[in-house]
């Protein structure tokens, strides 16, 4: 039963989550393109740069960091609504007379699942940002291909990837499991549910960032 | 037998029960009665260890419920059926995966033994072949008899029923009470059911319970509960001016009964 559950959370947060997270990173990736040709405007710094730029702003922090918020959003709101709502209708209470073990057949399949997928997702963000950035750099013709591919191979150090991973996943626990505490405990009416939801999206957003910055300062200090 | 002793249960200011002491007996349709609002989903919560006295204890049969092991208590739980007052089917899951849950969590079952069971518990509460309709699709009556065959399916020995059946016409109540005697009888279950409906009162109640302002105000079986001349049972059971005049009525015509 946990296993068939935490396939179907898989598929809810990964499949449901790609067209969005896909869609946000190709822009992330031309905006952040667009916003350094014009800060390197004038400076010495070579242009070819402007791929390396683009794949460590990806890949250390607006990758992950968006796909998280933007997932913190969707999923967030999610599982605390579908968490909440089981509560408010008894089916929890129906699951724990049963004897079912109702916080861990409930939160760990969607945990889990979180687990390995968000860093799925925010891999597939990263790629597309740097694609994002390379289809705006390049297709003004302020930039040409090689050069940017020249930037994108340069000065490419492993532990950034590192980096991006280990963010992932604690992003990935904070956001489902403050979701599922937010649904869990929640108490009263549609009123309260929709509360619970709105909240496991700030606090999730909240100490997302927070951990990102705990992060950046343990892994890069 | 599951026996309540000395229980007493408070929200903040409010004491919804006074202590209550009651023992109900395996194999009987036990009731538990009252006003909306007297605690009777209360007490119920308590019986089956969704809610914690604030003072008291609950005994299934020689053990204290609350003293459990996990071990024990998973045992306990797994022995226990419930019907809630609002249903509580799993609206995503089909009639046949609401039913198959319980097994699907805790037995080794094969798939042809689960789907045995599925359909032997629909055809006992008279719903056979409505396996792939969702909650919503089926009635309210429909709901409380899938409701049953959930609770039913690993052959409980304790079956609770929360007003089983509120908002449902009468002759469907009927239907339902009996269904739930009959089950009870089948399989020697110490079953308690809450309601508020005279008529289920009058045709099942076995050992019942009485809850007036949080305390135990009357307790005994059907029979006796028009010979009694406790107030608090009589104002209960003919609340309406209309079952007043028949009793008053009954009661000119030299006899005891209606
Ligand atoms: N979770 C809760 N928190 C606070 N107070 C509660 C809670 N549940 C019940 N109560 C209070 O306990 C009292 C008894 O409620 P209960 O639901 O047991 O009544 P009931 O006898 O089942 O009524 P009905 O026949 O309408 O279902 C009410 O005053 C109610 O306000
Ligand atoms: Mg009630």
């Amino acid at each position: 039963m946990y296993y068939k559950e935490t396939i179907r959370q898989m598929y809810d947060i990964g499949i449901g989550s790609l067209m969005i997270i896909v869609v946000v990173s190709l822009f992330i990736g031309a905006v952040t393109a667009v916003q350094f040709t014009y800060q390197l405007q004038g400076t010495a710094i070579p242009s070819y740069y402007i791929g390396y730029i683009v794949r460590d702003m990806a890949i250390i922090e607006l990758a992950v960091t968006f796909s998280s918020i933007i997932l913190a959003g969707k999923v967030g709101s999610n599982i605390a609504s579908e968490i909440g709502g089981m509560r408010q209708k008894e089916h929890i209470d129906a699951m724990e007379i049963m004897g079912v073990n109702t916080a861990s057949y409930l939160v760990m399949p969607k945990i889990i699942a979180a687990l390995f997928v968000i860093p799925l997702l925010v891999s597939i963000a990263a790629f597309v940002s740097i694609g994002g950035g390379f289809v705006a750099s390049t297709g003004t013709g302020a930039y040409s291909p090689e050069e940017f591919i020249k930037g994108l191979r340069s000065f490419f150090i492993p532990w950034n990837v590192f980096i991006m991973y280990v963010k992932a996943v604690v992003f990935a626990y904070i956001l489902t499991s403050i979701a599922a505490y937010q649904g869990y405990f929640v108490k009263g009416g549609s009123i309260e549910l929709g509360q619970a939801s709105t909240r496991a999206v700030v606090y999730g957003i909240i100490v997302i960032l927070i951990a990102d910055y705990i992060i950046a300062v343990l892994l890069t200090g | 037998m599951i026996r309540a002793e000395g229980i007493f249960k408070s929200f903040d200011q409010n004491k919804v029960l006074k202590g209550i002491d009651f023992t109900f007996e395996a194999s009987k349709t036990n009731l538990i009665i009252g006003k909306s609002g007297a605690g009777k989903t209360v007490l119920l919560k308590i019986l089956v260890g969704l809610f914690q006295p604030t003072k008291g204890k609950i005994w299934y049969d020689d053990k204290d419920f609350f003293q459990l092991s996990k071990a024990e208590l998973l045992k306990i739980r797994m022995q226990v059926g419930m019907l809630f007052q609002g249903n509580a089917l799993f609206d995503s899951m089909t009639v046949e995966d609401n039913i198959r849950f319980p097994m699907d969590m805790f037995t080794r079952m094969t798939e042809g033994e689960k789907r045995k069971r599925v359909d032997y518990c629909l055809e006992r509460v008279s719903m056979e072949g409505i396996n792939n309709k969702f909650p919503s699709e089926i009635s309210g009556g429909m709901q409380k008899r899938v409701g049953i065959a959930r609770a039913i399916v690993l052959k409980p020995k304790y079956l609770f029923a929360d007003e089983p059946n509120s908002g449902l016409d009468p002759k469907t109540a009927i239907t339902i009470d009996s269904l739930l005697t009959d089950i009870t009888d089948e399989n020697n279950i110490t079953t308690i059911i809450n309601t508020h409906d005279m008529n289920s009162v009058m045709e099942i109640g076995e050992n019942i319970c009485l809850l007036h302002l949080g305390k135990l105000a009357w307790q005994g079986n059907k029979d006796e509960v028009l010979e009694s001349d406790n107030e608090i049972l009589q104002d209960f059971i003919f609340a309406s001016p209309f079952l007043q005049k028949l009793k008053s009525r009954a009661l000119s015509n030299g006899g005891g009964s209606l």
